[in-house]
């Protein structure tokens, strides 16, 4: 699925749009980093109330390209240059992760495992 | 090729540079990206671990065309029981460290599933030395 899609479906704002332009197939729902450090996250989208510089080094390391805020989490200038430099889009929406992960899941984004 | 960083205990803002420095040279040098992968998640949990743990800490990165060693040096509290630190869901870190997500007591048992060896060794009172090493 493409980013403007994803976006769509759960009233985001794109704060952050990837060069990479990601194909975005799977989806991990977690306020824990060290879960999300676990699993395989090809081609997945993070969907998170835990907005860091952290988040956005986690989904560096595991090679996450998207990260959904929910519940309106403010995004800073920090984590913004590390999405850029890393090729990261950050989506910001209202939603809660429960509505997020649901619309995104009726539309076809697969779980992880 | 070799590498030094300085960590900082507490420095949550900057927990990530050198395991995120690393990663970029590992990807330049194609490396297999499950494999970069791979080391990126153990070096990252190995830096979140002395940032969460310690006050200080080096981490050095050997790196050849064969493998990667990396050694992580701090000095801190220590570990009293490595064996049960390396359980998974066992714990000490601080309230500030879990509202960062993380000290969940994973941390340890991800750094072993991810490299094809790891050593530690603790003194208490004094340090913490991690040894890890991934074969390319």
């Amino acid at each position: 699925m493409e980013l403007s899609k994803v976006s769509q479906l759960i009233k985001g704002n794109i704060v952050h749009e990837s060069d990479a332009a990601p194909r975005l197939e799977f989806a991990f729902s977690s306020d824990l980093m060290s879960d999300v450090l676990r699993f395989h996250m090809e081609k997945t989208i993070l969907i998170t109330g835990l907005s860091t510089v952290q988040t956005l080094r986690t989904a560096e390391m595991s090679n996450i390209e998207c990260i959904i805020f929910a519940r309106d989490k403010k995004v800073t200038d920090d984590m913004i240059e590390l999405a850029v430099e890393n090729n990261i889009s950050l989506i910001t929406t209202p939603l809660t992760l429960f509505e997020v992960s649901g619309r995104l899941y009726s539309n076809g984004i697969k779980p992880i495992f | 090729m070799q590498f030094e960083y300085d960590i900082q205990g507490g420095d949550f803002s900057s927990a990530g540079k050198a395991s995120s420095d690393i990663k970029k040279v590992l990807k330049q040098l194609n490396i297999d990206p499950q494999i970069v992968r791979r080391i990126a998640i153990a070096l990252y949990e190995a830096e979140v671990n002395v940032v969460a743990h310690a006050y200080k800490g080096v981490m050095k990165v050997d790196l050849d065309a064969q493998k990667i060693k990396i050694v992580l040096e701090d000095e801190g509290p220590g570990i009293e029981n490595i064996e049960r630190a390396m359980q998974e869901g066992f714990s000490t870190a601080s309230d500030e460290v879990r509202q960062m997500g993380f000290g969940a007591g994973m941390g340890l048992p991800n750094i072993k599933r991810n490299t094809d060896e790891m050593h530690l060794s603790s003194v208490l009172g004094e340090g913490t030395k991690l040894e890890m090493m991934v074969i390319f």
